[in-house]
């Protein structure tokens, strides 16, 4: 990292009283399985726990505090209400504030994740099960759409590798693919065959290996809200955000190259691979620069940055690669 | 004025329709389209306790630019309703209707440029240059230009015949607009295709009618019905015939 790049302490960003009970605040919560959004003054409603504790290790996010930045001009976390009521997620309509109105009618409990394919443990878990082992850590990423706005925000989940080795996946598997949930009576957006439903999405193994490839499941030291992708999502912050599949139910490991939904559905506008790259433009507009949520009203502009500013954690996975086709 | 079935419904207070409408109507409509712009303010700032705006910028440009084709729509829909509902006075508003599209097509481009763009000239001028749908949209505002300029009483009598011959390129406009909209969407393009069906029908309606009149002028106006000899005459744009031929009262008493 650079000099130029701010470090955000999570003491910066997230409201004083969260931050000081943030132990509490996250083994609570994931303790009882979420469904519970936890009042900002830890007055929280916590349900009888669906599974068992998962320790918040705050020291282990600590300690890979290089990655926890959001590299750019202005790295100060958009606020909760911006992250939660300006979201595209099809599912519940095409309006940035559809997913707002529209997902709290999605039942996220109970929730099971299939794990499939190329790997040596496979089979199907229930949510609970499938968290319990692992560490959570909290990231503030930038995430850039590619409808060419941004905002910064502070996830808390855990490494998408982490995750993935524990099913250990054999030499054949050279992708990684993950399937939203099919459920037109909760997700009214899937009776319209804007997209091809359920949503799909990908990574190659060594992408999706990198350690800032992240799987979530709180936002602010608090439980997912169902229209960020509750209770599981995906966030790839060198990719548009597209890439950042929600609601996560399938995980496949696979030997090609996996369908993904917006590749699909405008394979000249949407790439499988969809790095922020400032200099390769979607037909229909530049990805130079971007709209910053939450910058100044007359200064909301600024440039992106190739791989949305990740580009020495990531560039290596494309080396040799050209971008331009493989966009 | 005699009684036919076009005349005006009782006058009110005994105002003139020129009074109705200089005094009730117009101010009305005008308030009525401010209505948008106060909307929006406040849904900038948040208040009437309606939800903030997250991307104040976006938001803005998109609501102008609904607006916009939304009173090209309505300027449009004027004369199909005055002659179907037989009030052949609302054409007395039709030019604040089409002067606020004008109005917001310009806060529209004017938020892209100053807010949006963040007053870069040169990523304005790549834009109109390459992005088709912004050179469209762009095309659209300078095609307004000269509508907004010639629509005073005085230029609309100084340019006599062709001041309706160019302000026929409010179709043009139109189709612009809604190509401009439809063109910038992601994938869901409902709402485009729906005003380009509400355009259809305004357009059809127009083709049909003055096919219809042009018939009618040929084979006389017995088979006339649903409109008045002068809007008939308007449509086909033909000389009005000497008034002894007129019948079409006669044949509506019937």
């Amino acid at each position: 990292m650079t000099t130029r790049i701010p470090r955000i302490a999570p003491s910066e960003i997230t409201p004083q009283e969260v931050y000081v009970n943030r132990r509490a605040f996250l083994t609570g919560a994931l303790t009882a399985a979420a469904g519970v959004t936890l009042g900002r003054a830890a007055a929280a409603v916590v349900p009888a726990a669906a599974g068992a504790p998962l320790a918040y290790a705050f020291d282990a996010a600590e300690s890979v505090g290089a990655l926890v930045h959001a590299p750019h001009q202005n790295g100060k976390p958009d606020t909760w209400y911006q992250i939660t009521h300006f979201n595209n997620y099809y599912e519940f309509g095409t309006s940035k504030t559809d997913p707002a109105e529209h997902a709290g009618r999605l039942q996220t409990r109970p929730w099971s994740i299939t794990v499939a394919g190329e790997a040596e443990h496979t089979g199907t878990f229930g949510l609970e099960d499938f968290l319990k082992p692992y560490a959570l850590e909290e990231r503030i990423y930038r995430f850039r759409c590619v409808e060419a706005w941004s905002m910064v925000i502070p996830w808390v989940g855990i490494p998408l590798a982490a995750m993935l080795k524990r099913f250990k996946p054999t030499s054949r598997a050279r992708y990684v693919a993950f399937e939203s949930l099919y459920r037109p009576s909760e997700m009214p957006g899937q009776n319209v065959p804007i997209l091809e439903w359920p949503y799909r999405e990908g990574l190659r193994i060594d992408e999706a290996m990198n350690p800032l490839a992240f799987m979530v499941v709180g936002l602010y030291g608090r439980v997912l809200p169902n229209q960020n992708g509750a209770p599981l999502r995906l966030i790839v912050p060198w990719k548009y955000g597209f890439k950042g599949i929600k609601a996560i139910v399938r995980i496949t490991f696979t030997e090609t190259r996996p369908p993904t939904t917006w590749s699909q559905a405008r394979p000249d506008y949407y790439g499988f691979f969809a790095n922020v790259n400032p200099n390769v433009p979607t037909p229909g507009w530049s990805q130079e620069s971007e709209l910053r949520i939450g910058n100044p009203f007359f200064h909301q502009r600024q440039e992106t940055l190739l791989f949305n500013g990740y580009a020495k954690e990531v560039a290596y996975l494309y080396k040799g690669m050209n971008l331009r086709e493989n966009f | 004025m005699t009684h036919t079935a076009t005349s005006p419904p009782k006058p009110f207070l005994g105002w003139t329709a020129e009074r109705r409408y200089r005094l009730i109507y117009k101010p009305a409509v005008f308030l009525a389209c401010l209505i948008p712009l106060v909307w929006m303010t406040c849904r900038l700032f948040g208040w009437l306790g309606l939800s903030v705006a997250v991307d104040p910028v976006k938001f803005l440009e998109r609501r102008c630019g609904k607006t916009a084709l939304n009173l090209i729509m309505i300027t449009l829909m004027v004369t199909p309703v005055r002659q179907l509902a037989r009030l052949p006075n609302l054409v007395r508003l039709r030019r604040m209707l089409g002067l606020f599209a004008f109005f917001y097509v310009l806060l529209h481009f004017t938020v892209y440029v100053v807010l949006d763009l963040d007053l870069d000239w040169h990523m304005v001028g790549a834009d109109i240059l390459k992005r088709p749908y912004i050179t469209v949209g762009f095309s659209a505002l300078l095609l307004l230009i000269p509508l907004a300029i010639t629509s005073t009483h005085r230029m609309m009598r100084r340019l006599g015949r062709r001041w309706s011959r160019l302000h026929r390129l409010i179709y043009l406009i139109a189709a612009l607009g809604i190509w401009h909209f439809y063109w910038q969407e992601k994938i869901d393009e409902r709402t485009p295709l729906e005003y380009a069906a509400v355009l259809a029908v305004l357009l059809g309606y127009r083709v049909a009618r003055s096919a219809r009149v042009r018939a009618l002028l040929a084979g006389g106006f017995d088979r006339l019905h649903g409109a008045s000899r002068s809007d008939a005459l308007r449509c086909a744009r033909v000389r009005p015939p000497p008034p002894n031929t007129a019948v079409c009262d006669a044949d509506q008493s019937q």
